[in-house]
């Protein structure tokens, strides 16, 4: 296998020391061939921003390497600066100066002629259609003007890679679909693009690749359109009541795992005791009903769909994206969080 | 958004030729320098204030004093003549002090992170953008604080000894500077920064011979004062204001032994450099 324009073999990142390490990357393996939009997805505090930043120099790992154009981040991660453009998740402006005095910043930092440097804040300016409000102060910006604005720095010094720490969080529609179609122009023009996204929509719109990540690790990774085909058959989620109890949901589960045509049920503890049924094809429904009806069970709800990213998701971890980020939404400390990414 | 839109990147323009590391150094150091002017250019409060501040401390502590007890000085000075060279010093000192408030703000609101994923030459850029934009402010407020003295009478440096300003300023700012800049990544926030720079100030001030020369203190405070490097900043420049000003002359009797002008500018280009090189590992560390 050729070696990717991004590779991270063994990274394994802790904060913290002693009982009070919390482990956000344990063994990470992650290739992102040239060329290619790759989506990085994940419930929030799987290791996604840990990752991005470690490939950004902002942090070390504990141990594991970290190449980027071929150029070992840890050994000379000025190399790594160069070749990579880092759109981190807040974005910090200096809300005094203009987006075009923060670019000049910008571009002065990464050591271009005063020509080009102009040239290129012009092109992207352009681009990012940011004309009528780039000589403004940045501290009047909304947060897709921000977003675009950030975007623009990150582009300047034309990066062969470029990484996106979940770009279009909370962003109106306008600004996402701008953000989208510059990120596929960028593919198509040859640069490498990573960004990370807890959002299933959009790496299954953009990514021609990805990997899922869960506590610290890659657990699937490959083609979107492949992860989905190999997973197979149809997904049916079924509710006998709208709350089931789970001796129930487990008599249910047994009686459907008899039946033909039926390849996986799995109790979904999260979503009332709801079943996720992986069936081969759509006669098995059918007679799924039959079954309940004769078994005196009702039917509270019962949906079938092709298998999604979602689903790919469920297969790999268990559990699906959503009951993800509500497990760990109470566990994380805001303020721990803060003090990690403050240098 | 139009989608005739210029190339995102550019093969040709993807290898720009090489400059060398000292016109890069230069570059990056020059721009960010020229963020903390824009600041001040657009919030020329801080500009007013600090321009303002050392005019108001050389009024009325001159005016205090001014009926101190002949004998007080050293060869009969006014209290006024006497007390310029301590308000310009204490000018730069308290300004440079504060000069790592603007880096920890930058840590916490995560700017610091864009100068941090940019290929920087090298990261002491960030500590000498501070040290240029301090030593100018200072000589702006210097130079008011010595026309308004001039002003009241109190007198006038002279061609050679407005150079000595310069350069003993500039020495103390670097000085300062590196150890506020220092403590603005060796410390968890700006509540301890401020704490820090408070505790710091004031007595530093008083311990020196800003407000009053070294005969007149008790000698446990003198032997302070003679150890405190705003000391060695004061008395050249307070011997520049005497008039008939050498390098050679001695300016500081201190209980230790007398120093000469280019002493003090030795001790305070030994401090600059010892400080620099502490905080350097500090820098890489956090910077690295």
């Amino acid at each position: 296998m050729p070696e990717g324009v991004i590779e991270l073999r063994d990274v394994s990142k802790r904060y913290g020391k002693g009982d009070r390490a919390v482990v956000a990357l344990d063994g990470l393996n992650l290739s992102v061939p040239a060329g290619s939009l790759f989506g990085l997805l994940g419930p929030n505090g799987a290791g996604k921003t840990t990752s991005l930043r470690i490939l950004a120099t902002l942090l070390a790992p504990c141990s594991g390497s970290v190449r980027v154009a071929g150029v070992d981040a840890l050994k000379d991660p000025r190399g790594v600066r160069e070749r990579l453009g880092y759109v981190a998740q807040e974005v910090a402006l200096d809300k005094i100066l203009s987006g075009r005095e923060l670019l000049q910043l910008q571009g002065d930092l990464y050591h271009l002629s005063r020509a080009d440097r102009d040239q290129r804040i012009a092109e992207l300016i352009g681009l990012l259609a940011m004309e009528e409000w780039i000589d403004r102060r940045s501290g009047t910006y909304s947060g897709g003007m921000r977003r675009r604005l950030d975007l623009a720095s990150g582009l300047l010094h034309r990066p062969q890679v470029l990484v996106l720490d979940e770009p279009t969080v909370g962003l109106d529609i306008e600004s996402r679909a701008a953000i989208w179609q510059v990120l596929r122009q960028l593919r198509e023009q040859g640069t490498t693009v990573l960004l990370s996204s807890h959002y299933l929509e959009e790496v299954d719109a953009l990514a021609d690749q990805l990997a899922i990540i869960e506590g610290g690790r890659v657990i699937a990774a490959g083609q979107p359109s492949e992860l989905k085909a190999a997973l197979g058959g149809d997904r049916v989620t079924l509710r006998v009541r709208e709350f089931s109890d789970e001796p129930e949901a487990l008599q249910v589960q047994e009686l459907l795992q008899r039946c033909p045509g039926v390849r996986q049920v799995v109790v979904n503890r999260a979503q009332g005791y709801s079943l996720n049924l992986v069936v081969e094809h759509d006669g098995v429904v059918e007679q799924l009903r039959r079954q309940l009806a004769e078994a005196q069970l009702p039917v509270f709800a019962l949906a079938q769909s092709r298998p999604s990213l979602d689903d790919v998701y469920l297969q790999a971890t268990g559990r699906t994206l959503m009951d993800a980020e509500l497990a760990v939404a109470g566990s994380r400390d805001p303020k721990a969080e803060r003090k990690q990414s403050m240098r | 958004m139009t989608s005739a839109a210029p190339s995102l990147i550019n093969a040709a323009a993807a290898t720009p030729p090489q400059r060398s590391a000292t016109a890069e150094l230069v570059q990056e150091t020059l721009a960010l320098t020229r963020r903390l002017f824009l600041q001040l250019a657009r919030r020329p409060s801080t500009l007013v204030a600090g321009v303002l501040q050392p005019l108001i401390w050389l009024v009325l502590f001159g005016a205090l004093f001014a009926n101190a007890p002949a004998g007080l000085l050293p060869d009969g000075m006014s209290y006024g003549r006497f007390l310029g060279a301590g308000v310009i010093v204490f000018t730069a000192f308290s300004a440079a002090l504060n000069a790592g408030l603007p880096v920890m703000f930058d840590r916490e609101f995560g700017f610091l992170n864009r100068l941090l994923v940019a290929p920087l030459r090298s990261r002491s850029s960030i500590v000498l953008a501070s040290v240029l934009y301090i030593t100018a402010l200072s000589l702006v407020q210097s130079v008011a604080i010595m026309a308004t003295a001039w002003a009241l009478g109190y007198g006038w440096p002279g061609g050679a000894g407005l150079l000595l300003v310069l350069v003993t300023l500039l020495l103390l700012v670097f000085a300062v500077t590196g150890l506020s800049l220092g403590l603005a990544f060796a410390l968890p926030g700006h509540i301890e920064l401020i704490a820090v720079i408070f505790v710091a100030n004031l007595p530093l001030l008083f311990a020196s011979t800003a407000l009053a020369p070294i005969s007149f203190m008790p000698s446990w405070l003198g032997w302070l004062a003679a150890l405190n490097p705003l000391t060695f900043a004061i008395e050249p420049i307070r011997a520049a204001y005497a008039g008939q000003f050498s390098l050679s002359a001695v300016v500081l009797v201190a209980p230790y032994g007398e120093l000469s002008a280019a002493a003090c500018l030795g001790v305070l280009a030994a401090l600059a450099l010892g400080l620099f090189l502490l905080i350097r590992p500090l820098l890489d560390r956090k910077l690295a």
